[in-house]
């Protein structure tokens, strides 16, 4: 099995951390795991905006990048809903489409296909487990509080098999932190009240760290950590699950 | 009561200048919220009932001309005048029509958004007539000469305080009383005398059955009756969606609609209106407004599902952060913006945008609405109309050709974060809305992909 790994332009640039710990966890159980080196974006940032049509560069690049390997695997739940929902190609209806089946989540990847039971990690640290909107209530990652459903959390699961890990209750389960991609500019005001508050949450039942599977809802969490001096840090799960604590 | 010209961006930034203010709304809504959640868990078959309802809706939608037909045919059999009105215009004149014929300048008028959506006090108050609301909340924020903030509790942005000092003003109690009970009591006096004297009642209708020609009106108040018992002609206004096709329907809907509405199992009262009473008189107007341009519109046809429980809207932590009025239209929150760029794309261009997209708006719809993949939907639409603003459109398009190209997006990326390392005056600014009241990202070394280069394997 080979292994495509996707990893989204903001954690390219801004968290390399991120991106390695999901290579090396990947490389670790097993996988033959492939970076393909020409991959920018996914295209969402347009879509989300009302562009999609401005896509279609994002869209054939994905397609030339992705289109052969077994599996791709990206660690974040966002983009990787953006390619199952909106990845088309005229020329290429059938790439697309078989791509939209083979992309992964990567928490989703390590419980439902490479069905992992144990992992060789330690943290010990009180986390808030951030549930991320678009791999919860889009890829069904874990189970929602609107829903009258049994619960699970495959991310939950996971963090289950570290050592020592703390997970903290939080007052709301799975609010919205806030980013939404442009909306974190255009509707300032609101997004960062959003984030502010969820950020507070994690702070009021004693979390050290604030996780989660997009590190875009990291991102912006952490960005208002940082201006209240705050002492608490985001850590993207491949992180944690990679055994770097 | 819409006139204003800035957009939801503006509206919620000014609602934020008071943050006690905005964690108080938030914590009330999310209060009902977790009612709902309460609620809706104690119905082991709930995702079922949803299910189910979405499905008979969709069946009325899809049947919608003949349910319409066989509605009319059966309450003109029970002896309702049933008038049609194909916009927001016609249906107030029908409504003045009947007022003048009845003789009478005053009617009193139980909660109904579709009167809203028509502007129909404003149209009245224009032609003289006095209208008097009689939902409790409507009261208030009618007396604060505001428009509703919310279609189930419309002056849930007011404190009691607030509603105290309003009452002190317009119904004379003395200054400074803020005990719910006494204002309610006061509010019940005022109506009393408002029930009793007027000889037409307006009233909405939240369930039409094809079946038997009759509607029901759900209030906790009892306030529709009130009216529509002691008036001598009983208005009822409702949108051509509001069709069941039989009775035994209306079970999936009343069990679904408070619950999801407030938490409770059912309204209080839910009245079966068939027939006119020995000399009295029932008019059924039934209202277009748009609403068939939007069942030709595949991507949005199906919001035509609502029950206007507001369910996404005390769910929605962008809506409870930003108030009713940011929407600047009558029926806020996530479905309104997806309701109302159908009625004026321009006006409303800027709804579909207040959203982060997380979509617990769809899960809490107990019709399954898809409304957070109908303003996805809907933001395309706008821009390709071209209702996008200009620096946004520049801004994509120079995103679009960096993105779209491996080598661009290397040297951007490395720029960007040289900058930001080098240069953070250049983004740390006031001219950045990302910075005003947050930090950037720390830039590293390397990105991954350089990281990459040196350390893995090649392909």
């Amino acid at each position: 099995m080979t292994v495509g790994l996707f990893i989204p332009c903001y954690v390219d640039q801004f968290y390399p951390g991120a991106a390695i710990a999901t290579l090396q966890l990947l490389e670790k159980l097993g996988i033959d795991v492939v970076y393909p080196q020409n991959q920018t974006c996914c295209g969402q940032p347009m879509a989300n905006s009302g562009f999609e049509h401005l896509t279609k560069g994002c869209n054939e690049l994905f397609i030339d990048n992705f289109a052969d390997f077994d599996y791709i695997v990206a660690p974040s739940g966002s983009c990787v809903l953006h390619v199952r929902d909106h990845l088309h190609d005229d020329k290429n209806p059938e790439a697309a489409k078989n791509i939209s089946h083979k992309i992964y989540e990567l928490t989703t990847f390590l419980t439902d296909v490479l069905k992992v039971k144990s992992l060789d990690a330690k943290f010990p640290h009180k986390v808030g487990m951030h549930q991320s909107c678009h791999g919860q209530r889009g890829l069904h990652i874990s189970s929602m509080t609107e829903l009258v459903a049994p619960e699970f959390s495959k991310p939950g699961s996971l963090l289950q098999m570290v050592s020592d890990i703390e997970l903290v209750h939080l007052g709301r389960k799975d609010e919205c932190c806030g980013f939404g991609g442009t909306f974190c500019v255009t509707e300032e005001a609101v997004s960062v009240k959003m984030g502010k508050d969820r950020v507070e949450d994690h702070l009021e039942h004693g979390a050290e760290y604030i996780t989660g599977v997009d590190m875009s809802c990291l991102m912006h969490m952490e960005s208002i950590l940082k201006r209240q001096g705050s002492k608490v840090k985001v850590i993207h799960i491949a992180e944690i699950l990679n055994g770097i604590g | 009561m819409e006139q204003t010209t800035k957009d939801h961006a503006e509206l919620a930034q000014e609602f934020n200048r008071d943050e006690d203010r905005v964690d108080w709304h938030d914590e009330t809504l999310w209060f009902i919220r977790a009612k709902r959640d309460k609620a809706a868990h104690n119905i082991p078959e709930w995702e079922t009932l949803r299910e189910t309802a979405s499905q008979i809706k969709n069946n009325v939608l899809s049947n919608l001309h003949n349910y319409l037909q066989q509605f009319e045919q059966n309450a003109i059999a029970n002896g309702v005048e049933v008038h049609w009105a194909a916009d927001a215009a016609e249906h107030n004149q029908i409504v003045h029509r009947l007022i003048n014929e009845a003789n009478v300048v005053r009617m009193v008028k139980s909660k109904s958004m579709l009167t809203e959506e028509c502007g129909l006090n404003e149209y009245l108050a224009k032609n003289g007539i006095e209208v008097i609301d009689s939902d409790l909340g409507e009261r208030i924020v009618q007396l604060a000469e505001e428009p509703p903030s919310h279609i189930v509790l419309p002056c849930i942005h007011k404190k009691k305080e607030e509603i105290g000092e309003i009452f002190h003003k317009h119904l004379g109690i003395e200054a400074g009383i803020s005990d719910p009970q006494f204002l309610t009591e006061t509010a019940r006096q005022h109506l009393r005398e408002v029930f009793l004297t007027r000889k037409v009642a307006l009233t909405g209708v939240n369930f039409a059955i094809a079946e038997t020609g009759e509607f029901v009106v759900c209030t906790n108040e009892g306030n529709a009756d009130m009216g529509a018992h002691l008036a001598e002609v009983h208005i009822a206004s409702m949108g051509i969606e509001k069709l069941l096709p039989e009775r035994k329907h209306l079970g999936v809907f009343l069990r679904l609609l408070t619950r999801s509405a407030t938490g409770q199992p059912i309204t209080t009262y839910s009245s079966h209106f068939k027939k006119p009473r020995e000399g009295k008189k029932i008019h059924i107007i039934i209202v277009d407004n748009g609403r068939t341009v939007q069942l030709g519109r595949k991507d949005f046809r199906n919001s035509l599902k609502c029950i206007r429980c507001a369910a996404c809207m005390n769910t929605c932590p962008v809506y409870r952060r930003s108030g009713g009025h940011s929407y600047h239209t009558a029926v806020a929150g996530p479905i309104g913006s997806i309701l109302a760029p159908n009625l004026d794309m321009e006006k409303y261009a800027d709804l579909p945008f207040a959203s982060t997209l997380c979509g617990s708006c769809s899960n809490v719809c107990p019709v399954k609405i898809h409304i957070h993949d109908q303003l996805y939907k809907w933001r395309q639409v706008l821009v390709k109309a071209g209702y996008a603003p200009a620096a946004k459109k520049a801004g994509m398009q120079a995103m679009t050709w960096t993105l779209s190209s491996p080598a661009l997006y290397h040297m951007a990326g490395k720029a960007g974060r040289w900058v930001l390392k080098h240069a953070p005056f250049a983004v740390n600014n006031k001219l950045n809305p990302w910075f005003k009241q947050r930090d950037m990202p720390t830039p590293p070394e390397q990105s991954f992909g350089e990281w990459y280069k040196q350390n893995g394997k090649k392909k």
